[in-house]
């Protein structure tokens, strides 16, 4: 089960050069991560609210609306379904839209803060 | 899945499968070598705290996402809700939302930036800007009772399960099921560590969704892909008419089980990114991009498996009927099993061999999940209290991985042990009170943790605490335990709470806890720490 070589002190794992918490703060203040932290804040936070304002919305309408939501709409296929089909589709929606702003606004503008600071350090 | 219910075997399935009980062992057996040489393989190559904890790091997002699908898909939601949407109909169906919807939280909020910030644990995150001992002792009792708790429900339902579905009847044999459960998730982890683990909860994704969707596939063949019909036969065939497509037949009885609804869906849809067996998940991949992307997989993955149990569940309520399941298994865990029997052919080799295509699936379903459960505490026991907080950090990495593996086996032989005894119990409460926890004292932590620069020390014990007592406390005097037939303990009454679901309670209360509990503190927030973590989090900078 154990490896027969010691390992390292601290093992492989101990991550890229830290920089000081010096160099931290003063990166925290700068005004170039307070436009990341906004992009990603002013995305994600409203967005959270709304999706679970939506889903409480859901399941109040499932507790005490159920006239509306058994009404047949095709077939046999009545509004609480189209409603639990429609959280579905929102939910891999958010994904999607999420994972693009991230990759067009978020990663871009991190990954200068962090190759900068890493060549500092 | 529920214990008592699960006792009653009806005559219909134990009959079925004693019949066809080689075949079923045969490709249980298959599974169990397989995973171990997989195991054996993974253990090889596991060196040192990284690989043992996190896989070595290097795992692809779309493998991450297949192994998170592997590790979230339990039991009870492959079987429990296929059974509880074939008995109560659309009910059944408000359980998949939840399950879902609540992923969103994990992939906005929680998953880029603990994989930025932290190394092994939740407990890294939690305590990075505090004082280790106290904020360490707190997440890793919080990670250890959510793990134990989810892992006791697996276990007692293990036992019940596989022995309904291999027809085995007597107490001993029950017994030696969850023995040999326990004993398999023992050698995956202590072996394989988190590399092992992660190979046998991807096996086990891709087995179950080729299992379900073969499932899915056969059912709306018979109804020529006509979803309206399915809906309306399945409706038909409950003798409950159109309101078994709307929901209510379950929780819609009284004001007090809407009540408890909105309960469960809040836990459900919070406690998720606060499972501490899902959060460590994100560690074993080299970047948060590849954390987002597993994320991003598994909402495909989940998302497609929950729409299939639809067809699984209408589709055992249409082509089996309601007494059959009940008669089975009063709490509708055989309906998939049962559904694959008759789509096959009751009487041909056909029905035989989906039926033992589908118990092997969720015979593999318990085995992955029991074994990231049992990695997640263990990992927790050694690298938050042993490392950190026994050792105040002085243990070499040899120690601490030493100290996981022991963990492991004595976790396991606990579980084993309380599984056992807890088979005759109904610990089906025991899944909803690990995600009220989870919600009430993981998530709020963890999202002061990162985004809440006033956060304290005396905050973070707050929350954990408060949310992690007072949604246990209110589990212990509920119906869940006490009080009525389904109960833990029917012939006993202590419950003053009425809902089965502390979460609408026990979830603002931590919020609350963690805000006071830092505002009221004298202390103030250590500004170089959180610099360090918001930027970290944010950028990856120095990440391990």
């Amino acid at each position: 089960m154990t490896t027969d070589a010691p390992p390292p002190p601290g093992g492989k794992d101990l991550g890229p050069a830290q920089p000081t918490t010096e160099q931290f703060v003063e990166v925290q203040e700068s005004a170039e991560f307070a436009e990341l932290r906004r992009t990603y804040r002013s995305f994600a936070f409203p967005l959270t609210v709304a999706f679970i304002l939506w889903y409480l919305l859901y399941v109040l309408l499932s507790n005490y609306a159920g006239g509306f939501m058994g009404a047949k709409l095709f077939g046999n296929i009545n509004v609480a379904f189209v409603f639990g089909l429609a959280q579905f589709a929102t939910t891999f929606l958010i994904a999607w839209f999420y994972a693009r702003h991230a990759a067009e606004k978020l990663d871009p503008k991190a990954d200068a803060i962090k190759s900068r600071m890493e060549a500092d350090a | 899945m529920s214990n008592t219910t699960l006792q009653a075997v009806g005559l219909a399935a134990a009959s079925d499968a004693s019949e066809h009980r080689p075949l079923i062992i045969t490709l249980f057996a298959a599974f169990v070598v397989a995973t171990l040489f997989i195991t054996v393989w993974a253990g090889r190559q596991t060196k040192d705290a990284a690989d043992f904890y996190a896989g070595g790091r290097q795992f692809t997002g779309f493998q991450n996402g297949l192994a998170i699908s592997g590790d979230y898909m339990s039991a009870a939601s492959f079987l429990g809700i296929a059974g509880a949407i074939a008995l109560f109909g659309y009910d059944g169906f408000l359980y998949s939302i939840g399950f879902l919807v609540a992923w969103l939280v994990a992939l906005l909020l929680v998953a880029e930036p603990l994989r930025n910030s932290g190394r092994f644990t939740m407990g890294d995150v939690l305590a990075y800007r505090m004082r280790q001992r106290p904020v360490r002792t707190a997440a890793g009792t919080s990670t250890i009772v959510v793990s134990i708790f989810y892992l006791l429900a697996q276990m007692a339902g293990a036992g019940v399960l596989v022995s309904l579905l291999l027809g085995i009847t007597s107490d001993a044999g029950k017994i030696a099921i969850v023995g040999l459960v326990g004993v398999l998730m023992i050698l995956y982890v202590t072996i394989g560590g988190m590399k092992g683990t992660t190979w046998v909860q991807m096996v086990k994704a891709v087995l179950l969704i080729a299992g379900t969707l073969l499932i899915t596939f056969l059912v709306l063949w018979k109804f020529n892909f006509n979803v309206s019909d399915l809906l309306g036969t399945a409706a038909e065939q409950s003798g409950k008419g159109a309101a078994f497509l709307e929901p209510g037949l379950k929780y819609g009885a009284t004001g007090t089980s809407k009540l408890d609804f909105i309960s469960l869906g809040i836990a459900l849809v919070l406690g998720t990114a606060g499972l501490p067996h899902i959060l460590i998940r994100f560690y074993t991949v080299p970047t948060a991009r590849a954390a987002r992307k597993s994320v991003i997989w598994a909402i495909g993955i989940i998302g497609a498996f929950y729409l299939m149990t639809i067809a699984l569940g209408f589709g055992a309520a249409a082509l089996v009927g309601p007494e059959e399941i009940t008669a089975s298994n009063k709490a509708g865990n055989t309906a998939a099993p049962l559904l694959a029997l008759h789509i096959g052919g009751a009487d041909s080799a056909g029905g035989a061999i989906l039926l033992a295509v589908i118990s092997a699936v969720a015979f593999a379903t318990i085995l992955a999940v029991v074994a990231g459960l049992t990695l997640a505490s263990s990992s927790s026991f050694a690298h938050d209290i042993y490392a950190n907080v026994i050792r105040k950090g002085q243990a070499t990495e040899k120690e601490e991985v030493r100290a996981a593996r022991w963990a492991t086996v004595l976790i396991g032989i606990v579980s084993i042990a309380l599984g056992a005894m807890a088979r005759d119990l109904n610990v089906a409460g025991l899944v909803a009170l690990a995600f009220a926890v989870a919600a009430s004292a993981n998530l709020p932590t963890i999202l002061y943790s990162l985004f809440w620069k006033r956060f304290t020390t005396s905050g973070a014990l707050w929350s954990i605490y408060g949310g992690l007592v007072s949604s246990v406390v209110l589990v212990l005097f509920s119906p869940v335990v006490s009080g009525k037939p389904s109960s833990m303990f029917p012939s006993v009454d202590f419950a003053w709470f009425p809902l089965e679901n502390p979460g609408i309670v026990s979830i603002p209360l931590g919020f609350l806890l963690g805000w006071l509990g830092s505002l009221l503190s004298k202390e103030e927030p250590d500004k170089g720490k959180y610099a360090e973590l918001e930027v970290k989090s944010l950028t990856g900078v120095a990440a391990h």
